[in-house]
């Protein structure tokens, strides 16, 4: 549910961005957002679908990159992907300590969008 | 047909609500009051959880209360019938709280001098773990009879708390949960959680928790 209010964000900052830019109609719009966000992408398009009526966002099209979750080794540094089915038996790959950083997968992002 | 050209955004979509975020943040700072931001499923002992905390801290903190319900009074009532200042705010459907919300809720206590403003969340893992309400510490529950793959269902809410505690340990003995998986799920995600086991209706761990809320409050004046 909370989609709609981060579609609200979204459009908000495409329209200004369009507007400095001088834009007559966006197309699509890059997102990257991290894999530990509940956000559903179809929902997402059809809250903007609905919201962007009548702006020049109208028909864009939203294209999200999922960042996947990466977990940071605090011993050896190396960084690693991490599924959340294997939580509990995640381990670093090259030195096999347990302790670690997330230091990604939480994005909420604008890209870049392209424009006429 | 005519040229798509393309243009570099690179803005965070939470911009605005990270910014009255820490406008919440610093304003308390300054009126060293601290923000407590608390979160679960609904049921699993949100609200019996604060009338435990109002016990512990009795005489210590000046404590305030923001509930966040869809649409009743009833936790708000509660919590003031122990004398504790509180604020319902009605969200009127809405899954979680945002920074705006949260603020209306602080006007409403300010003329109070509080330690400590305790925000009780909609009851959801979901939704309030994608805002920044401008809290100084994020807490959650999560309940023995909800299971221990929450982490896996609901991973993002476990990666933003400074403190979870595992409430309705009276239950242990019935379930399956298991308490050193959960453990493991948890600091994977986030290895400087700290994990209190408590249970609200017999007492159990309630001590830990006060402890470190107390030390939290203390700290933060």
């Amino acid at each position: 549910m909370h989609e709609l209010p981060i579609t609200e964000s979204i459009l908000k900052i495409v329209l200004a961005h369009a507007e400095k830019n001088d834009v007559r109609q966006v197309v699509t719009i890059h997102l990257q957002v991290g894999k530990l966000s509940d956000l559903e992408d179809e929902w997402i398009q059809r809250y903007f679908d609905y919201l962007s009526k009548g702006t020049i966002a109208q028909g864009a099209e939203l294209k999200i990159e999922r960042t996947p979750i990466m977990l940071q080794c605090n011993a050896c540094a190396a960084s690693y992907p991490v599924e959340i089915a294997n939580l509990s038996d995640s381990a670093c790959p090259v030195c096999g300590q347990k302790d670690s950083k997330l230091i990604s997968g939480r994005e909420y992002y604008i890209k870049n969008m392209e424009v006429q | 047909m005519e040229n798509v050209r393309l243009i570099e955004v690179k803005e965070e979509i939470m911009a605005d609500n990270n910014q009255v975020a820490a406008g919440v943040r610093e304003r308390l700072r300054n009126t060293k009051t601290m923000l407590l931001n608390l979160m679960s499923s609904p049921g699993s002992g949100k609200t019996s959880l604060i009338l435990r905390t109002v016990e512990g801290l009795k005489g210590n903190v000046k404590l305030g209360v923001i509930e966040a319900d869809i649409d009743s009074t009833v936790d708000a009532e509660k919590v003031a019938a122990c004398g504790i200042p509180a604020i319902q705010l009605r969200t009127g459907g809405f899954c979680h709280l945002d920074a705006t919300m949260v603020t209306q809720g602080i006007d409403a206590l300010a003329a109070k001098e509080l330690d400590l403003i305790i925000i009780e969340n909609v009851g959801n893992l979901v939704c309030p773990a994608e805002f920044d309400t401008g809290a100084h510490k994020n807490v959650m529950i999560l309940s023995v009879p909800e299971g221990d793959d929450k982490p896996l269902k609901y991973p993002l809410m476990f990666t933003i708390c400074d403190v979870l505690l595992v409430n309705k340990i009276d239950y242990l003995s019935l379930s399956d949960f298991d308490m050193t998986t959960l453990r493991k799920r948890v600091l994977t995600l986030n290895p400087n959680i700290k994990i209190i086991e408590v249970s609200c209706k017999t007492g159990a761990g309630i001590e830990d928790w006060i402890a470190w809320l107390k030390k939290e409050v203390d700290e933060f004046k």
